[in-house]
């Protein structure tokens, strides 16, 4: 059992819940994630990236997006609510150290592992800027956390309602050609958007890190469900990951195995707001 | 083969032990091998195929005693050969004859943790049945004793009587041991340390303990309350179950040795990472390893579709490539889930393959139809990548290879296709890197199993391991052996100081 100490709505669909776990806040690294189940009977397990902790406090903060039924439930809950299942932290941590220049490319929800990983760069040495990208102003987050890390922060939206109106690889690919040219680049969010950032610096030659956010139920390296092919072989995001060289990955296999279950998490999620809905009519 | 009722095989029972014990003159060995061998009562194969309750029954009081009493009580005792923790098997099944069920499981109890799983899941026909006498006379190993099915009989007695009791615990004696895992291995450990007054705290990374037992071996064939049962017993007797802890990642295994004050470690991890047979199209949306999908239904409940978050594949042909107890599991589970073809391929052919018997039995009864000397060469995938079919190969058996049984060759040009929608890829288990990864020190084989010795120690001080970590997949019975073992071991470490 892990107490909600604080919750934050940070856009519309995403939120932030800092959660005592003290030996997972004081074992994490930048990179490593949890999995979290909210009902041992029925529930699922989903992993989720760890965006911060505080070994002092005892916490480490978690921030995700609504998009399923386990996430939609774990948006309902509140400080003084127990996550009933909380493992961690697993995967190996990014391996930080001073490369010079380091570009940090996160989309959507992708800034919120992004953060951590933005702090350790920092911290080793390296210039860091930072590329955020949403579809529209409304899902910029975490941008006041980011800017206190960034030598250079540039913001792109979908529609142009905040920053620039361009994706994220369009500054990504000025910042490749330009001097001094990028030494490594990190990039998280959803697959499409890190395929194409690893399309994009390929021709550079920059070595392109991204973190794979698969499914997942142990969480060990005993399902096997997490995997995706790497370099031509088959690797395990839990264990092997979860970051790996994006020029290396096959995303359109790994796309294609994270919509395995749609209908049915669509289903599921539905639910969830019918379910809500009838609640509200009491 | 017709299928006889619990009740129809209970009646024969009584009236045949009513015959044989009418005249009250001792039984000979010419009386004892006439007995007919007892079925087991099971669950009729149409009905069972859409539920998830457990298969065999178990036998009736009158059954239990008849089977025990073709028992020879052969001096030498051949079968307690067989078995990896040396159970006195004559001796439990003579007072199973007599009816003394609470003295026969008393027996078993001083050898063995856990009855009632081995009972259901040890491959006894490799094992103690194996060496019976009385199969030996009949010329035929399934007409041996089912020494098995007694166990499992005066264990579920005890069990479901409520008179099972918190073993006794000595006095605290203040050391605490670490226990990574909560398998059979692990539970055989928590509890033989406990019972000597040390403290225990018991590690698993799942959401519920009990390991294989309870993520792997399907309710149908292991009913998870009796695990659960175990669990509850280790708790009664003041053992400290923290789940969602990975030792490792959690907390490093040299931290609970030099930060949180533990004398001695376990490391009972069993088997992880899932073997691929690594042909084109493994990772297609609908292939599972068995581990992934055992887990989904078992653990994570995917087959109770209206209540469970996890979900699993609305699947109508599967293939489940193995010959083993995991690949009828996951076969068995598949016809369960609703699918209309369940095919089972083996590159070996039926006498090779290391499942038990009664779960082959089992698999065919339930429809499951066998593909032997035929192996998966690629998987295909339609344009949304999803498994479409699968290219097979067709294989003879050649010279014998380094387990002794006859390797496969395959035939060349014998490729064809067979439809299939799912595969599930039942081929066995490397060793977890999850340890070995955090703990560097750790001295593991080329496959990546902790080197142990013949007390159980691994290269470092005060840190001991077994089951499948160390023995590669295997048996619950073999685990359960090795955590006798290490659990001396510990007990003379911890009392020497």
């Amino acid at each position: 059992m892990n107490k909600i100490i604080e919750k934050k709505q940070l856009s519309k669909e995403v939120f932030l819940l800092k959660v005592h776990a003290p030996l997972i806040a004081q074992e994490r690294k930048p990179g490593q994630f949890v999995i979290v189940q909210l009902n041992s009977e029925f529930g699922e397990r989903i992993p989720l990236t760890i965006a911060d902790a505080d070994p002092a406090g005892g916490t480490i903060t978690l921030i995700f997006q609504a998009v399923g039924k386990t996430t939609h439930n774990m948006a309902d809950l509140n400080p003084g609510d127990q996550i009933e299942n909380l493992l961690g932290p697993l995967g190996t941590p990014t391996h930080i150290e001073k490369f010079g220049t380091v570009v940090c490319v996160g989309g959507g929800i992708g800034v919120a592992p992004l953060h951590p990983i933005a702090q350790g760069m920092k911290q080793a040495g390296n210039r860091v800027i930072i590329i955020m990208g949403a579809r529209n102003r409304e899902l910029i987050i975490l941008e006041n956390r980011m800017k206190a890390i960034a030598d250079g922060l540039i913001i792109c939206t979908d529609d142009g309602s905040y920053g620039r109106k361009c994706l994220v690889t369009e500054p990504l690919k000025e910042l490749c050609g330009g001097s001094p040219k990028p030494d490594m680049v990190v990039a998280i969010g959803p697959p499409v958007m890190m395929k194409f950032c690893a399309a994009t610096t390929r021709p550079f030659a920059i070595p392109t890190v991204v973190s794979l956010n698969t499914i997942m139920i142990d969480g060990t390296g005993m399902c096997g469900g997490c995997r995706v092919t790497v370099g031509g072989k088959t690797k395990f995001v839990c264990v092997d990951g979860p970051e790996f060289d994006g020029h290396q990955v096959d995303f359109d296999n790994m796309i294609k195995r994270l919509d395995a279950y749609r209908p049915q998490e669509e289903k599921a999620h539905e639910k969830c707001h019918v379910d809500e809905a009838l609640k509200g009519k009491k | 083969m017709s299928h006889r009722t619990r009740e129809q095989l209970a009646a024969e029972a009584v009236e045949l032990l009513g015959r044989i014990e009418g005249p009250g003159k001792p039984l000979t060995v010419r009386d004892r091998l006439a007995i007919p061998p007892q079925e087991m009562p099971q669950q009729d194969p149409v009905k069972r195929c859409s539920n998830m309750n457990e298969v065999a029954l178990g036998y009736t009081p009158e059954q239990a005693r008849l089977e025990s009493m073709r028992c020879l009580q052969c001096k030498n005792a051949p079968c307690i050969e067989g078995c990896p923790v040396r159970i006195n098997i004559p001796a439990f099944l003579a007072a199973a004859a007599e009816g003394k069920f609470q003295h026969s499981i008393d027996i078993i109890k001083k050898s063995s943790l856990l009855p009632a799983v081995c009972g259901r899941v040890c491959p006894q026909e490799v094992q103690c049945q194996l060496h019976c006498t009385v199969g030996k006379a009949l010329k035929d190993i399934n007409k041996a004793v089912s020494i098995g099915r007694v166990e499992r009989y005066v264990a579920d007695l005890e069990r479901e009587s409520g008179k099972l009791e918190t073993p006794a615990v000595k006095p605290e004696t203040g050391r605490k041991v670490a226990v990574i895992g909560s398998g059979p291995a692990s539970i055989t450990v928590a509890a033989d340390v406990r019972r000597e007054g040390h403290g225990v705290t018991m590690f698993e990374a799942f959401h519920k303990p009990g390991g294989v037992m309870m993520y792997g071996i399907p309710e149908f064939r292991l009913p998870k309350a009796i695990v659960q049962k175990e669990i509850e017993t280790l708790i009664a007797m003041g053992v400290d179950v923290k789940t969602s802890f990975v030792v490792g990642r959690t907390r490093k295994l040299s931290d609970l040795i030099e930060k949180d004050g533990f004398d001695a470690v376990f490391v009972g991890t069993g088997a992880g990472l899932p073997k691929f047979m690594n042909i084109e199209g493994e990772n297609l949306v609908g292939v599972y390893s068995a581990n992934e999908f055992l887990t989904r239904v078992n653990l994570m409940r995917a087959y109770d579709r209206a209540h469970a978050d996890t979900p699993i594949a609305n699947s109508r042909r599967v293939a489940v490539l193995g010959g083993g107890n995991v690949a009828m599991d996951a076969a068995r589970s598949a016809v369960r889930l609703g699918a209309q073809e369940v095919h089972l391929v083996y590159r070996r052919t039926e006498a090779e393959m290391p499942a038990r018997i009664e779960e082959v039995a089992h698999a065919r009864e339930e429809g499951v139809v066998f593909h032997m000397l035929q192996n998966a060469k690629k998987i295909i995938g339609d344009d949304m990548s999803h498994v479409r079919a699968m290219e097979c190969l067709r294989y003879e058996l050649g010279t014998p290879d380094e387990s002794g049984r006859r390797r496969p060759v395959e035939i060349k040009g014998s490729e064809f296709i067979m439809e299939v929608d799912t595969v599930v890829v039942a081929i066995g288990n490397d060793s977890n890197p999850l340890i070995k990864q955090t703990t560097p020190q750790m001295v593991t084989s080329k496959w990546g199993n902790i080197i142990i010795d013949n007390k159980g120690k691994t290269s470092i001080d005060k840190v001991y391991a077994g089951g499948d970590i160390v023995l590669g997949a295997a048996t619950v019975i073999l685990a359960m052996g090795q955590g006798r073992t290490a659990a001396a071991s510990i007990n003379e470490l911890l009392a020497e100081k």
